[in-house]
């Protein structure tokens, strides 16, 4: 049993190699992504100008800034396997789980570097003067645990809408739903942290964010061998 | 046969009832008689969700047609409820609230239900393949399913409710007039027979037009 | 001693029917041509045969020894050559390879994957994106993805599609081999080709 995880383990940080080596000679995925993100943000700051926006704005602005980078960028890692047809090659090389978990990992990595890129600039050009000290870290946890949540609901939406057309806006529509529970706990917490509140306050939040990511990982690992096998 | 007469007579007795029988709410005045078909609305809404969810497991472990027939066609009679119980919240909303909508959570969580059944929907028709477009709506179906608990636990923090809760729910008991309660839950049973009957006629008429085209391939 | 076991197999695309009740048994040593004019099946077959595509009806079952091999099992015993089966076009040949022979277990086995490649005339190529390669340099680098983990089991779909004489004798000369001690599938629609095969099957009419 500990040999076989160990062997899905490393043919999943294969996968996850060979992604992100494609990724650096192409940058496809990180391009759409980034520029996306960067291109929202300085249409709405420059629409907001000078103008300090409370807490509930801030949060939702950059849940939805994230949302939608999500969806610009995330689902490249399917779409371009069957897109080059390279998915069934992979079909024949190895089992289901650790082409998921490979590619899960990629698009994990994938957002959390566009919000370590985002995030900062974010609170910069948002005029905000929250004070740091604890209310930081809990921020960070709402943002770590939400990230997961939205590139794991990302990863296994992307699996679905690979095999089918109309790709680029069928990607949201399937993703917004299942997304729902991640955006609303995380806008919810986040304004509570930026409002100074403490730990205990937004742990009901938190709490949802793990449970949430958890369950849909589990859901997705059991279902992505129906939609991984091709007819 | 007899018994879609006695049915049809039976839901005009609820229809009259919810109208001439039943007493009206405290506070709401004649908008109550919409009670009587709206929650059973929702509550179909959900029903076919259930249903749909159940025969897409089904069909990934048997991988039968005849389960993606039945999960698909559920999902198609629970968009049109989900549509008329927007509707009808809506239209409630506005006598008594003075407002069409509000993204209360009751008002929020019907309308995401929307959501996922147009999704569901728009992935069956961006598949041709058959065995295909069965697989992935499953799959979605599953998935949709499964983040409902965690929908009933988070769209209630949105905004503060106005939804008439105490009058169905005030601790967990129905509180409601003997009369608005026979009536209300007459309706229930009404239109859950109602769905079930819409159901097994999809899946006849279905069955019936794949026969029609099938002569030896 | 492998064997592979097809029975009834049927395919059929939105109640169309592309083949009906295929039955075959191979065994390690033997050699099975598929016939058929082009659209009539033969690509499907050779699908599902490999596990890329699942039958309507009916299956195709693998034996080791007598016991059947679970279905996760079954890609570690088969090779693939076709024209539908793509590499990464922005990795190397030698990338390409070095990852699949990982992600089949066999560790970056570099020398093998040489070895491979100077057998298909591609030496000194090695390190060349798959993108600049010519259809025919493509196809014998299919070839060494096939080859790579020694498969019990080799299908081929169009042999030697793209390939100049002196690709066609190499391919030749491996079919050659793989069917004196292993199981070989050849698809094709040339009636030389499809001698290679002991056994025949025609599909579609």
């Amino acid at each position: 049993m500990g040999k076989n995880a160990f062997m899905w383990a490393t043919k999943s940080l294969i996968i996850f190699q060979k992604d992100v080596q494609l990724e650096f000679r192409t940058r496809f995925a990180i391009n759409a992504i980034v520029l996306f993100a960067i291109t929202t943000l300085t249409a709405i700051s420059f629409s907001i100008g000078p103008a300090r926006l409370e807490t509930t704005i801030l949060s939702a602005l950059l849940w939805i800034i994230l949302f939608f980078s999500a969806m610009s960028g995330l689902s490249h890692i399917f779409v371009r396997e069957e897109e080059q047809q390279t998915a069934d090659t992979l079909r024949l090389v190895t089992t289901p789980l650790s082409i998921f978990l490979g590619k899960w990992l990629f698009n994990v990595v994938l957002l959390f570097a566009l919000e370590i890129i985002i995030v900062p600039l974010y609170f910069i050009l948002m005029n905000t003067s929250q004070s740091a000290g604890n209310n930081f870290l809990l921020f960070l946890l709402l943002l770590f645990w939400g990230s997961l949540g939205l590139a794991t609901v990302s990863t296994i939406i992307a699996a679905i809408i690979s095999q089918a057309s109309a790709r680029g806006a069928l990607f949201a529509v399937l993703a917004f739903p299942i997304s729902l529970p991640v955006l609303i706990s995380s806008i919810h917490g986040t304004r509570l942290a930026l409002e100074g509140n403490t730990f205990s306050e937004c742990l009901p939040d938190l709490q949802i964010l793990i449970a949430f990511f958890v369950v849909i990982l589990t859901v997705s690992i059991l279902t992505f061998e129906f939609i991984w096998k091709s007819n | 046969m007899w018994w879609k007469s006695l049915f049809g007579i039976y839901m005009v007795l609820i229809i009259l009832g919810a109208f001439l029988y039943a007493p009206v709410a405290k506070g709401l005045g004649e908008t109550t008689r919409i009670l009587f078909f709206h929650v059973p609305c929702a509550w179909i809404a959900t029903l076919a969700f259930l249903v749909s969810a159940v025969y897409s497991i089904l069909y990934l472990r048997k991988q039968k047609m005849i389960h993606d027939l039945k999960a698909s066609s559920a999902a198609q009679i629970g968009l049109v409820f989900t549509i008329l119980a927007t509707i009808t919240g809506s239209i409630w909303a506005k006598q008594i609230w003075h407002s069409y909508w509000n993204w209360d959570p009751r008002e929020s969580s019907i309308f995401i239900l929307l959501l996922i059944y147009a999704a569901y929907f728009a992935l069956r028709s961006a598949v041709d393949e058959q065995n295909q477009k069965a697989r992935l709506s499953a799959v979605y179906s599953i998935i949709a399913f499964v983040t409902v608990p965690f929908l009933i636990f988070v769209v209630p923090r949105i905004v503060e409710s106005l939804h008439p809760d105490p009058l169905i729910n005030p601790r967990g008991k129905v509180d409601m007039d003997s009369r608005m309660s026979t009536v209300f839950f007459g309706s229930f049973v009404g239109f859950t027979a109602l769905f079930f009957w819409m159901l097994y006629l999809k899946i006849q008429i279905a069955r019936l037009s794949q026969f029609k085209f099938k002569p030896g391939d | 001693m492998f064997k592979i076991k097809a029975s009834g197999v049927t395919k059929k695309f939105n109640e169309r029917s592309v083949f009906k009740n295929i039955h075959f048994e191979i065994s390690s040593g033997q050699s099975l041509a598929i016939t058929g004019h082009n659209g009539s099946g033969k690509t499907t077959l050779v699908r599902i045969i490999s596990g890329l595509m699942s039958p309507s009806e009916g299956s195709v079952k693998f034996y080791k020894n007598d016991n059947a091999i679970e279905p996760e099992n079954v890609h570690s015993f088969i090779g693939l050559v076709g024209p539908y089966l793509q590499l990464y076009h922005n990795l190397t040949a030698l990338e390409n390879l070095t990852f699949f022979s990982k992600i089949r277990g066999l560790g970056a086995n570099r020398s093998r994957i040489l070895e491979l490649m100077a057998l298909m005339g591609l030496k000194g190529r090695e390190l060349d994106y798959v993108k600049n390669y010519s259809s025919g340099m493509l196809q014998r680098l299919k070839y060494v993805f096939a080859l790579l983990h020694e498969p019990e089991i080799l299908l081929v779909d169009e042999p030697t599609s793209n390939l100049d004489e002196a690709g066609s004798a190499i391919v030749y000369n491996i079919l050659k081999r793989q069917k004196e001690s292993k199981i070989l599938i050849v698809a094709t629609n040339n009636p030389e080709e499809s001698r290679i095969g002991q056994k025949r099957i025609h599909v579609g009419d």
